[in-house]
């Protein structure tokens, strides 16, 4: 069970959180025109890496932040976290 | 009242306290402190099992946690039974009962022990080879024989009585095993300051201490750890832990720990657990598990009375008890002495085999002084005896050690074997740590640490006492003052132990000429050296590979004392060296954990939460029958009489229709929306337009997911220009939650706009039927509820009966209707204020089953439509989705997939004979004696008894939707042997106008 340092709360276990997904993928802007391309990418295609992985984490049965978390995705070690508006 | 075997005085038993038990239906006598293995041995019955494959008498190999044979199955006195338990970790107690596993219909005559006349024919891999065809025979014939002949214990049939628990503990330093290693560390990370967790599996602290002959400081090494553990106990930052094993290294230094705490006391308090499972996360981890001595190979080595020789000092030491009392000890190395050395201080004389050419160390010089008998260059070649060991064939190693020089039989009744030692590297492996293999001991030890995790003592390869007890101050030291900060250093004391020599590497005994003895090396499983020879032989490579074809080091052992004399055998067939033939995976737990102390309290109704509504009690008192709904328990329906489900549906649908009801529909999701961007965040979140609500008024709206399929419905309502309160599904609720709470904090964190759940702030009523609103009139006297001042739609605050509350007029049940929120607090008051008032109007509770019905029958989808594989326009919803604006998921909706005109749309099936009720999950197809697979056309998603029309009526989902209004199909379900010919209609099937929740 991994130990997260939730940026608001501090370290807790894992099963405090939820998993979130690549915290790099952003969303279109509303009523932008974009490609079928771009929206597919945003929806569907997500990189899996072997090795550092920037991820979103909520913290649901805590403060209910989101938050980034640089993860190894082999090791599970974890780099950083930080705060949404945060640069990680 | 003899037990045979046991000495006079040794051991750390207690004498005083005799204890009766039973093996196989017979009754004998131990002391309190024994185990199960040693009370049995002190009886002389070394017969305890037989084997998995070949059915060949067991007996017993070790003394702890590193037995392989000795499984048995514990019945206790409450008629409860536990398979697979190691009679080397039960501790005795009164009236225990244990049998051997594995035997029909006896374990000295065991029908199955046929298996190893014809066990030519059982070679590795013999299963994959033999039931491989026909394919249909595997699941009639073969597999029911097997699980038959393969059993190992009987699992039990009854629920497990007993209760466990759960603990969680943080420290900084976790010191697993009680050895001379762990005890220094531990002493020396809590002298400086460091919270400690010291656990060891055993009930007897010490580890080696316990048996070994060395003096540390200037006492005996027993008294020593006594001591120092007595230290440990009065610290207040330390926590010492027996019956306790570190069975799990999991990530981010997280230990699982499984103590057990009732098992072992003859009248336990009902409150304590039977068996407590710690996590426990260290800061740092110190692993002393210690090491297990290997076994040497030879023909039949596998019969009762060979052991290892450890296991059998062990048994003299710790619990006064012979294995034997004419035995052999056969070593490659000089820690057998010690065995040797004791049997003869209790008056037997064994005879020694070392396969070493000679040593001049210390502790054979010791054995020599004493008289012992000494045969250096020779082993054992074969073994003899039916149920136990009664004569070995010994013989002189030729130089090369391929044959024997000469061979003589020797008789004997134990023969107590030592192939050098393994350190015990399991928790190290299970961190992450890369093993490096050590070609001095032969075994691999840990390397390059991957969490904060130190291995020391025997299990990092140090084989001496004095490098034990160094280690274990210097990293307990170094360890607590990384995380303390402080200073404070303590020095190992002195120590005297005896000397020895290296071990010979040779192991694997060849076979007397001409012979084809089995020789095993794993024991659980029943693999022998023939069978790893034919793995290879055939091809397989991996060390992986090889231990699942053959089943080398799998089951309960895990190859604790078979995987290195198993690899050692598979880089000789192959030629390597060991460190390129690798080691298997080591995997958590360490030992078996029983399935019960994993779940802990978490069984039954504490499986998860029970949510329920303020009007639970209500509910209850009124017959109602309860169903699950996620984590509430909702009223399905209210039972009078000998009522069935349906009939009662009927009843409380029919009386919405016709008077007036009322349903508890406090689970619903409630969402507290407030800030100046509020609106601007619906008109995003829902597919439809939110900006010109008026406050006062309700709106119906979907969410979709980002890739267009609907998320969820509801309605929400604005209260003031910046205050929204918005309901979600029963079932969606949290997920509806975490939704808005990712687009406000992550994707626009620009908006201002705070949500909060007030699910249960909010108690639910809906009121329903054509008798509301006089209902409401009289709820709310002050409040004119005239279709004008309260439309649909409509919302309004008002006092009932004092107590303030929320009116909104919104239809699930497709009649006039409003629901009502108070305060939780004032549920059950809002809740019989409405019966009572409501009695002159006829009114009835309602359940969720009534309420399905009447939303079925009205064509409004729920969660059996909207199943995560729909789009707005499959449910006829097409009209919600607003073309002025962008709203998560619209993007999505122009796929192809997405605007294919034959997609499956809602509608309405009612069965021809207008009387056959359409079960749930049936699939629409237009030729019911089409060949198999039949094309479906679509499936039944919810089915009712319309009361509106006294006919079963259903939803579906049918390719092409309303352009098949009209048209004949058949329903088919294979599961209920149905096969419905039915007609497709509106879904809207009553009011298709919406009428009358405008009325
Ligand atoms: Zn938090």
């Amino acid at each position: 069970m991994l130990e997260i340092k939730c940026p608001y709360c501090g370290k807790r276990s894992q099963n405090e959180f939820s998993y979130g997904g690549d915290a790099s993928v952003k969303r279109p802007a509303l009523e932008k025109e974009i490609s079928d391309k771009e929206w597919d990418d945003f929806v569907y295609f997500r990189k899996n890496p072997r090795g550092k992985h920037l991820e979103l984490w909520h913290h649901v049965s805590g403060c209910r932040q989101w938050f980034k978390v640089s993860r190894d995705t082999t090791t599970h070690e974890i780099h950083e976290t930080s705060k949404i508006n945060e640069e990680l | 009242m003899t037990q045979k075997y046991r000495l006079d005085k040794k051991g750390y038993i207690n004498r005083k306290k005799l204890i009766s038990f039973k093996f196989n239906g017979k009754k004998y006598f131990g002391y309190e402190g024994d185990t199960l293995a040693s009370a049995l041995l002190a009886n002389g019955v070394h017969l305890v099992g037989r084997s998995f494959k070949y059915h060949r008498p067991r007996g017993f190999i070790g003394a702890g946690v590193d037995e392989p044979n000795a499984k048995v199955q514990l019945y206790n006195k409450e008629d409860k039974n536990e398979p697979n338990v190691l009679a080397t970790e039960v501790e005795l107690v009164e009236g225990l009962t244990a049998k051997s596993q594995n035997c029909w219909p006896s374990v000295s005559f065991d029908f199955g022990a046929i298996n190893n006349l014809f066990s030519k024919f059982f070679p590795a891999g013999f299963y994959y080879k033999t039931f491989m065809w026909p394919k249909n025979f595997w699941y009639r014939i073969y597999e029911p024989i097997i699980r038959k002949a393969a059993g190992l214990g009987v699992a039990p049939l009854k629920p497990d009585p007993d209760r466990y628990e759960h603990k969680f503990e943080y420290c900084d330093v976790l010191v697993a095993g009680s050895g001379p290693a762990g005890i220094s560390s531990a002493l020396a990370a809590a002298k400086n300051g460091a919270k400690v967790i010291l656990a060891e599996e055993k009930p007897r602290f010490g580890g080696s201490l316990l048996s070994d002959e060395v003096t540390i400081g200037n006492k005996n090494g027993k008294d020593w750890a006594d001591e120092s553990i007595s230290q440990l106990k009065s610290m207040p930052n330390v926590i010492v832990k027996n019956r306790s094993q570190v069975f799990g290294y999991y990530d981010h230094n997280m230990m699982v720990m499984i103590e057990k705490t009732k098992d072992h006391l003859e009248k336990p308090s009902k409150f304590i657990p039977r068996q407590r499972l710690w996590y426990i996360r260290a800061k740092e981890v110190v692993i002393s598990t210690g090491s297990i001595e290997r076994p040497l190979v030879f023909a039949n080595n596998d019969r009762p009375g060979i052991m290892l020789a450890s296991a059998a000092k062990e048994y003299m030491k710790v619990y006064g008890v012979l294995v034997g009392k004419k035995p052999i000890i056969f070593t490659n190395n000089d820690s057998a002495y010690d065995c040797a050395i004791e049997f003869k201080k209790n008056g037997i004389d064994p005879l020694v085999l070392d396969i070493r050419k000679s040593s001049d160390s210390s502790i054979v010089k010791e054995a020599k002084n004493l008289n012992i008998k000494i045969k250096f260059s020779h082993g054992v070649a074969n073994s003899k005896g039916h149920l136990r060991v009664n004569s070995a064939n010994i013989g002189k190693l030729n130089d090369s050690k391929s044959s024997y020089e000469n061979l003589e039989n020797v008789s004997c009744d134990c023969i107590c074997v030592s192939g050098n030692w393994t350190p015990t590297v399991h928790l190290s492996s299970q961190s992450g740590n890369k093993l490096k293999f050590n070609d001095k001991i032969d075994a691999f030890i840990p390397n390059q640490s991957r969490q904060n995790e130190t291995t020391i003592g025997s299990a990092s390869g140090a084989f001496t006492l004095k490098k034990s007890l160094e280690d274990g101050f210097s990293k307990g030291y170094e360890l607590s003052k990384k995380i303390t900060g402080k200073d404070t250093k303590s020095l190992p004391p002195t120590s005297n132990e005896r000397s020895s020599e290296e071990h010979d590497k040779f192991w694997c005994m060849p076979l007397p000429k001409g012979k084809h003895y089995k020789r095993f090396v794993d024991f659980q499983n029943d693999v022998a050296v023939s069978d790893i020879e034919l793995a290879v032989r055939e091809g397989f490579r991996s060390i992986e590979h090889v231990k699942r074809y053959t089943t080398l080091g799998m089951a309960t052992d895990q190859g604790k004392t078979s995987n290195l004399n198993g690899l050692q055998l598979v880089s000789n067939v192959e030629k390597k060296i060991v460190p390129e033939v690798g080691h298997t995976t080591f995997r958590p737990p360490y030992n078996p954990v029983t399935i019960g102390a994993i779940v802990g309290r978490e069984v039954g109704k504490n499986y998860r939460p029970t949510r329920k509504s303020p009007m639970h009690s209500w509910h209850e008192k009124n017959n109602a029958v309860f169903v699950d709904a996620g984590l509430w328990l909702r009223p399905r329906y209210y039972k009078q009489g000998n009522e069935t489900l349906n009939d009662a549906a009927i009843r409380e649908a029919t009386n919405v229709r016709n008077n007036v009801g009322v349903c508890d529909v406090t689970s619903l999701g409630k969402i507290d929306i407030k800030g100046s961007d509020s609106a601007e965040f619906l008109n995003r979140v829902y597919t439809n337009a939110w900006m010109k609500l008026p406050v006062g008024k309700s709106r119906y709206g979907v969410m979709l997911r980002e890739d267009g399929i609907v998320f969820d419905d509801g309605t929400t309502t604005r209260i003031s220009e910046k205050h929204f309160h918005m309901t979600t599904t029963t079932a969606q609720a949290v997920n509806i939650l975490a939704h808005l709470e990712y687009y406000l904090q992550v994707v626009w964190p620009e908006l201002d706009v705070n949500v909060l759940s007030t699910t249960e702030q909010w108690a639910g009523a809906a009121v329903a039927g054509p008798n509301s609103r006089d209902l409401m009139g009289k709820l709310f006297p002050n409040l004119d509820v005239s279709n004008e001042t309260l439309p649909f739609m409509g919302f309004k605050e008002e006092d009932l009966f004092g107590v303030p509350a929320r009116i909104f007029r919104i239809s699930f049940s497709g009649e006039l209707a409003y629901e009502i929120n108070v305060e939780s607090g004032y549920g059950i008051f809002m809740w019989e204020k409405i019966m009572e008032l409501g009695k002159e109007m006829n009114i009835e509770p309602y359940g969720t089953e009534a309420l399905s019905t009447l939303r079925i029958e009205m064509g409004h989808v729920a969660g059996s439509e909207i199943d995560g594989r729909v789009i707005s326009s499959d449910l006829s919803l097409e009209g919600m989705l607003s073309k002025k604006k962008d709203f998560i998921g619209k993007r999505s909706l122009n796929r192809e997939a997405f605007i294919n005109p034959d997609r499956e749309k809602i509608v309405g099936v009612v069965p021809l004979d207008r009387k056959t009720m359409i079960p749930e999950g049936s699939h629409l197809v237009k030729d019911n004696k089409s060949s198999l697979p039949n094309p479906k056309l679509g499936h039944i998603s919810a089915s009712c008894w319309s009361v509106e029309y006294n006919n079963p009526f259903s939803l579906a989902i049918l390719k092409e939707g309303k352009k098949r209004i009209g048209e004949k199909l058949y329903a088919l379900s294979p599961l209920k042997n149905k096969s419905i010919p039915v007609e497709i209609v509106s879904s809207h099937y009553v009011d298709p106008k919406g009428e009358r929740v405008r009325s």
